[in-house]
């Protein structure tokens, strides 16, 4: 018999929901084979079976929530031998390894997940760092029990990893600022009857965590908009000319986005501010060039990351762009696909929108809206001349960037994208 | 030559404890110590002969003034040189018992001066005049303190004597003068006002047992002139004549103003103490003490290769545990282990009556450091066992950080807190809060349950009072 565990899900992702049983308590089940769907915050994962045999039986059904270490359900091994008997198999209910060492356990867990079925060949391990195993000074215990935490998710400041007072508080208050994010929308949706005419549906995870990130950014972030435009003459005769010849080249398109990454990377060097984050009472500042580029799938929106951008061409921009857009509308994105931007991109423009102020990716300090080209009337040197214009918007927070530097990015970003030469120059 | 893996100059707490922990990890070891015993000013002319007095003078006085109240009729009469000899049976057992453990621990214990001749050796002059010297691959020098002098008063141990001639007084005097209301003074100005003396401590600060918690200090001073010390505060000691029936002391304010004569039949100079580096050799392996006449270190560790410092000669408390601590960190770190010394959690202990117990920082120096604290204060008229016992003076103090409840501070006063101080200790060595306290078991009925109250006034649900 073999318990199939909550595989560790990636940093800073504590849950995740049963989505689907691909199996039915009784069902023969080959090694590799799917045997239940999770979803968490960022991805969705699927667990597979660890060994020929039977599933005897599910422990958490669809859609209970699970922590890493949980246990989902249970394999017995053998193939046809244990599939006569499930039913007298299912009744005794083995607890998970004996405790062991659940320290070196905790150690050896890989803290991110490389792909979407990242269940361990082998037999399941035992929940990192149990309950059992962490010291709690007395009133530590109290905090714990009276607020239901999970000692094994406190940070131990003691002697020896001890859990004091002071950390059980600091992991009360943690908690207590995150809930105040979520609590409006679990409190609307609990408390208003559903019409004739309605209808209610679960926000999947990815929607709930959409809207919790965001409405943590508008509380956390002093954040407001600033506003320019761009010619976009320049660019656009660029492309004209040499994009056959690109896509030949590369084998890739040239669009527009390789050229506002490598502005906004011009820009993010210039106003160092925009790409730094706030820690507690203190600012990092990240010396790299992470950008995040927001893509809108069928589940919604999601931002995967486009690492070291400054190191890039134009060429490879693109075709890590292309490859990050395709990942997430297969649902293929893995989590440190999605973890650790410094910067983030935003194109309302595909959908036509003309003017926008977005919403920051927290804890980053900047993001960029881009929108609609349109043709405008614009005075050139004493002349009105036709030109084609896009609105841009730094949505920033005034807690980390000054307005002088807000305003100077885009100015910045401004003057690469209208001189494209300018990147050539490393003006 | 003999050779030692480690060779260590005095052997006082500090020598004799780096000695057994050296002894105990299998080091050849060599304790050099000047005097005829083992167990330096702790155990000789400190600690263990001044707590046999104060608790043998402790018993005199209460049969005297309490036993009628307890129903106990006694005639009592006071047989000073039978309670000196007492004293020295008790120094003289102990120091037996450190020689015993040099045994035990295979110590060889060295009588002679020991000095510092060069890297790697310690030359010792013994009391016939006769030098050898001996290898040692690490050096410990642990020599101690001595009194602290006072121009104008020099000491003859006659009429003007310091800590050690005050343990041996051949009368009890009619008045006697102590200089300096630090603890030493105020405890053997204790002893002898409990023996019958009239007792005028006399300080130049405005204050007694500076570095103490303010509150707790002003508790002090208000029981002791109760007891019947004067206290002469912000009074500086200009001069002083020794007769040969008594001395008298020229005295005047701090802070100027007419002097004034004072006569007593003996006088306690008990300003300090000062490390004892005289005759080390130190300058043979290039070091060099502070003005201040201390050993720099860094965690024992001096500037000469192979040469440590432990205890009094070295900055922090000259506190017998401290130099205790001190013996074991040092040599586990000769040995390659992790040797540490907490210096946020050292107790100190005031053995007067009422007792003064203290661990942390005091509510001054909280406030100097801008830290958030609460307190939580729980008196001892309100603790059963100090009411059935009749010794109800004195409190119990608790300072906890603002926010995490982390114990920062514990102050005590009150018979007995010295033995109660080390529950608090282990709290703070573990980082524990108030509430840690508040929510442990303490018997009932004992002194310790005051703790346990006052760690719950921290944060106000304090039960019994």
């Amino acid at each position: 018999m073999t318990d199939i565990m909550t595989p560790t899900l990636g940093e800073s992702v504590t849950e995740a929901t049963v989505a689907r049983w691909a199996k039915k308590a009784g069902d023969r089940v080959r090694k590799d084979e799917v045997l239940v769907e999770l979803e968490t915050d960022k991805v969705s994962l699927e667990v597979v079976a660890p060994e020929d045999g039977v599933l005897t039986d599910i422990a958490a059904g669809e859609g209970e929530t699970v922590e890493p270490g949980a246990l989902l359900g249970r394999v017995s091994a053998g193939g046809a031998a244990a599939a006569a008997a499930p039913a007298a198999e299912a009744k005794p209910a083995p607890k998970a390894a004996p405790p062991g060492k659940p320290a070196a356990a905790e150690t050896k867990t890989p803290t991110s997940i490389s792909g979407v079925t990242p269940v361990p060949a082998q037999p399941a391990q035992p929940a990192p760092g149990g309950a059992a195993q962490r010291i709690l000074a007395p009133s530590a215990e109290r905090i714990v029990e009276e607020n239901a935490l999970n000692p094994a998710a406190i940070k131990g400041t003691g002697r020896d990893g001890r859990i004091t007072k002071g950390d059980a508080l600091a992991a009360l208050e943690t908690r207590a600022a995150e809930a105040q994010a979520t609590q409006p929308v679990q409190v609307a949706a609990a408390a208003r009857e559903v019409g004739p005419r309605e209808e209610r549906v679960r926000m999947t995870r990815l929607r709930q965590t959409i809207a919790r990130r965001l409405k943590e950014a508008q509380n956390t972030a002093a954040m407001l908009t600033t506003f320019n435009e761009v010619d976009m003459s320049a660019v656009m005769a660029l492309r004209n000319q040499y994009k056959d010849a690109f896509e030949q080249r590369h084998g890739i398109r040239l669009g527009f986005m390789s050229f506002f990454v490598k502005a906004a990377v011009a820009a993010l060097k210039a106003v160092p501010d925009v790409n730094a984050e706030i820690d507690g009472t203190d600012l990092i500042y990240k010396n790299h060039y992470d950008i995040g580029v927001a893509v809108g799938t069928e589940r919604g929106l999601v931002v995967p990351v486009l690492r070291d951008a400054d190191m890039l061409d134009l060429a490879g921009i693109e075709k890590g762009i292309a490859e990050l857009g395709r990942k997430a509308r297969d649902g293929a994105l893995a989590l440190e696909d999605l973890q650790g931007g410094t910067f983030t991109i935003s194109n309302g423009g595909v959908y036509g929108s003309l003017m926008s102020t977005p919403i920051l990716n927290a804890p980053q300090s900047g993001i960029l809206g881009m929108h609609k080209i349109q043709d405008r009337p614009m005075v050139v040197g004493g002349q009105v001349v036709i030109r084609p214009m896009m609105y841009l918007a730094l949505s920033y927070d005034h807690r980390v960037v000054d307005g002088q530097g807000a305003v100077t990015f885009l100015v910045r970003l401004k003057e690469h994208v209208e001189e494209p030469q300018r990147l050539l120059l490393d003006l | 030559m003999a050779s030692y893996d480690v060779v260590i100059i005095g052997g006082g707490p500090g020598g004799y404890n780096a000695a057994i922990r050296a002894g105990q990890l299998g080091m050849k070891v060599a304790c050099v110590e000047l005097r005829e015993t083992l167990g330096g000013t702790c155990l000789n002319v400190g600690c263990i002969p001044s707590k046999a007095l104060l608790h043998a003078s402790e018993l005199y006085e209460m049969a005297v003034n309490d036993f009628a109240g307890f129903g106990i009729d006694a005639s009592v009469k006071l047989n000073l040189p039978a309670m000196l000899k007492q004293k020295e049976g008790s120094v003289t057992a102990l120091t037996k018992g450190v020689e015993f453990l040099f045994k035990k621990n295979k110590v060889d214990w060295i009588k002679g001066r020991g000095a510092l001749a060069g890297e790697g050796k310690v030359a010792v002059t013994g009391a016939d005049g006769k030098e050898t010297t001996l290898e040692a691959k690490a050096i410990v020098i642990a020599s101690g303190s001595e009194p602290a002098p006072l121009p104008g008063a020099e000491v003859d141990q006659l009429r003007i004597v310091d800590s050690t001639g005050a343990l041996s007084l051949p009368d009890v005097p009619k008045t006697l003068i102590v200089i300096g209301a630090g603890i030493i003074g105020l405890e053997l100005g204790s002893v002898w006002r409990r023996l019958g003396a009239a007792v005028t401590v006399v300080e130049f600060l405005p204050r007694i047992t500076p570095g103490m918690d303010e509150e707790t200090a002003k508790t002090l001073q208000r029981s002791l002139t109760r007891q019947g010390i004067a206290f002469k505060l912000a009074t500086k000691v200009t001069n002083a004549k020794a007769g040969d029936k008594g001395v008298e002391l020229t005295v005047e304010p701090v802070a100027g103003g007419a002097s004034e004569k004072l006569k007593a039949d003996y006088v306690l100079v008990a300003i300090g103490r000062r490390p004892y580096t005289e005759g080390l050799g130190l300058e043979s392996v290039g070091l060099k003490t502070d003005p201040r006449g201390f050993i720099e270190t860094d965690h024992g560790r001096t500037a000469a290769p192979g040469v440590w410092a432990i205890g009094d000669v070295t900055h922090g408390p000259m506190l017998a545990h401290k130099a205790e601590d001190e013996a074991v960190a040092v040599i586990e770190r000769i040995a390659g282990k992790a040797g540490h010394v907490n210096y946020d959690v050292i107790p100190s202990v005031t053995y007067t009556y009422p007792e003064v117990a203290s661990v942390g920082k005091t509510e001054e120096e909280l406030k100097a450091a801008g830290v958030a604290y609460k307190v939580g204060k729980f008196p001892f008229t309100a603790n059963a066992r100090a009411k059935v016992n009749d010794e109800a003076e004195g409190f119990v103090k608790v300072l906890a950080d603002a926010i995490t409840d982390r114990i920062l501070g514990v102050h005590m006063i009150g018979p007995d807190v010295g033995e109660m101080i080390a529950e608090c200790c282990v709290a703070m060595e573990f980082q524990a809060a108030s509430e840690d306290v508040a929510r442990t078991s303490h018997p009932h009925p004992t002194r310790s349950e005051a703790i346990r109250q006052a760690a719950m006034g921290v944060e106000g649900w304090t039960m019994q009072a």
